[in-house]
């Protein structure tokens, strides 16, 4: 076993690649990070004017398939919600409701000035930021923030995946 | 706040293929928040009811605190398909209550970004609508177009989609000759991206399938339901407020307005299409005819951006207090009511304000077309399949930012 350790060839951080059998050794948070990582799956879930560049974002310009970001139309097939747009009281709830149905793990973006803060809707019928009844990873400034900003906060989080500990079993 | 426990419940006991069905909030193909109540038997709608209000963030009363000067930006959010065309309506009603001029060349640069926006909300609008039936190529290629004058607004005011370009009395920023270039460049290229939609799209069997014969409506039902813009246009009435009350400049500039006669989904598309082409060539005709001379007007208060160095604005002279001084030097509609209607991509939207002489509005109603055509989904609604509503939704063009306000 000493032999072997000492054969393997250091690739980057905890990865060892064992030479003469094609394979590489890992722990086991890293190899589930790293498919995380590159397969978030947001849920097709615009509010408002953000949402428009969400899906320029999505479309060929900018491509977000390059990553493995691929819209999907049920919450239950995603595992990321961007919240793009302006969150008003009477649909808070339902964005609640469209989290709560997401499989674990999960993730929240908070997209523009509205989700993060309430931006410029200091009104009675807007909630002052997603934060008030979500747990949001990212937030992205911008009113609303160019198709370039959203790639940033999705690399963000794929930085913040990258970086979990243990976060792959009940058991862990 | 507590009304999400049940999806579909039964209608009556002994008949079990009626049943009532939410959709909505959340669902791929309603263009954003709209929720629909739909009463079905089997998957035909009996009755469906659009519900309202998912995205009202209360524009009307937050304008009541704020000058007519900050109340340009909340404008944007409203059809944030067509910020600049919201932007210009805006102004326009404001200008016509607080009687400031506009410079000649500004009303071109209205009408140039008024047009580029429509291009771009038709551009979106066709993209989703094909989208939600079924054609998801049309959407890159129609987003593709759009990137370009997306860039173009980025260019020329630094914002993309909340532009805030137009200022009471003018506009915010002159167009550099680059601009210009590559605005022909687009106006040249544009006629061949529509017959690139169109070869997809124009005689494609299942899109005539869901298009053609679904929700007509005649030019009486049409007007009964005060439709306006594009949808209205569909069923052969001739309205047009860009024709019939010219604004900006308008009235010097040679386009038609295109008629459809069976008013159904098709016909609306290709109203839509014909449009984008007339949109090109008022646009055209805009970089021919462009004036030179002041991008704001001679007696424009100080509530624009500083353009010459003399004129600067310093913290003691507020925008609040340069409207005060404005409203003090000159006969305006202290106490009155004003009302400006202009054709937004969407159709009429017009901006009614009541206004004492305190500098805001006592009170700002917001006509949106796309308020009342969700109005109309109820009419439409009954008796089609579910899919075509998904159609019907979409041949409205309705946007909830403007709907809810």
């Amino acid at each position: 076993m000493g032999k072997i350790n000492e054969d393997l060839v250091h690739i980057t951080d905890g990865i060892k690649y064992i030479p003469g059998a094609s394979a590489l050794v890992a722990p086991l948070n890293k190899v589930i990070n790293w498919g995380r990582a590159g397969s978030i799956w947001p849920a097709t879930f615009g509010l408002a004017c953000c949402a428009i560049e969400m899906m320029v974002a999505g479309s060929a310009t900018n491509d977000l398939d390059r990553f493995g970001i691929i819209f999907r139309a049920s919450p239950r097939q995603a595992d990321c919600l961007i919240l793009a747009g302006t969150i008003t009281k009477k649909m808070a709830p339902v964005v609640r409701r469209v989290y709560d149905q997401m499989p674990e793990p999960r993730y929240v973006l908070a997209m523009g000035s509205c989700a993060c803060t309430g931006g410029v809707f200091d009104t009675y019928s807007v909630v002052q930021g997603a934060n008030e009844f979500l747990p949001v990873d990212v937030y992205i400034p911008g009113c609303p923030p160019r198709p370039e900003a959203l790639l940033e906060g999705l690399m963000k989080l794929q930085e913040k995946i990258m970086q979990e500990q243990g976060r792959w079993s009940q058991f862990a | 706040m507590t009304e999400t426990t049940t999806l579909s419940v039964p209608v009556t006991q002994g008949d079990e293929d009626k049943y009532k069905l939410r959709m909505g909030p959340q669902h791929p193909a309603t263009h954003g928040v709209l929720r629909v109540d739909l009463e079905l038997d089997g998957e035909t709608i009996l009755d469906c009811y659009p519900q309202v209000g998912y995205l009202h963030r209360g524009f009307e009363k937050l304008a009541e605190n704020r000058t007519y000067a900050q109340n340009l930006v909340l404008t944007d959010r409203l059809d944030y398909m067509a910020a600049m065309a919201n932007n210009v309506g805006y102004c326009e009603a404001v200008e016509k209550l607080l009687d400031i001029n506009v410079s000649e060349r500004a009303k071109f640069l209205r009408v140039m970004v008024c047009e580029m926006a429509r291009l771009t909300s038709h551009l979106l609008w066709l993209a989703t609508h094909a989208l939600d039936i079924g054609a998801m190529t049309v959407f890159l290629y129609a987003f593709r177009e759009r990137e370009t004058l997306m860039e173009l607004f980025a260019e020329l005011c630094g914002s993309r989609l909340t532009n805030t370009y137009t200022r009471l009395g003018g506009v915010r920023q002159d167009v550099t000759h680059e601009i210009m270039m590559k605005l022909d460049r687009f106006v040249n290229e544009f006629p061949a991206c529509i017959a690139e939609y169109e070869t997809l799209i124009d005689t494609n069997r299942i899109w005539l399938k869901r298009t053609v014969g679904i929700a007509p409506v005649s030019a009486e039902m049409g007007l009964d339901l005060c439709l306006t813009g594009a949808s209205l246009r569909g069923s052969g009435v001739d309205y047009d407020v860009r024709k019939h009350m010219p604004y900006a400049a308008y009235d010097q500039l040679d386009f038609e307005v295109p008629l459809g006669e069976t008013g159904d989904i098709y016909a609306r598309y290709r109203i839509r299409m014909e449009e984008m082409l007339q949109s090109n060539i008022i646009l055209r005709q805009c970089i021919e005819k462009m004036p030179p001379g002041s991008i704001v007007g001679d007696d424009a208060p100080d509530l624009i951006m500083p353009t010459i160095p003399q004129k600067k604005v310093t913290p003691d002279t507020s925008a609040h207090q340069g409207l005060i001084k404005l409203i003090d030097d000159r006969n305006v509609y202290m106490e009155g009511d004003v009302y400006v209607a202009t054709e937004v991509p969407k159709g009429e939207l017009g901006f009614y304000f009541v206004s004492d002489s305190k500098g805001k509005p006592y009170r700002m109603h917001i006509r949106s077309p796309s308020f009342i055509h969700i109005g109309a989904l109820q009419t439409l609604g009954k008796g089609v399949m579910v899919a075509d509503l998904i159609a019907i939704i979409g041949t409205l063009d309705v946007v909830l930012g403007e709907c809810d306000r």
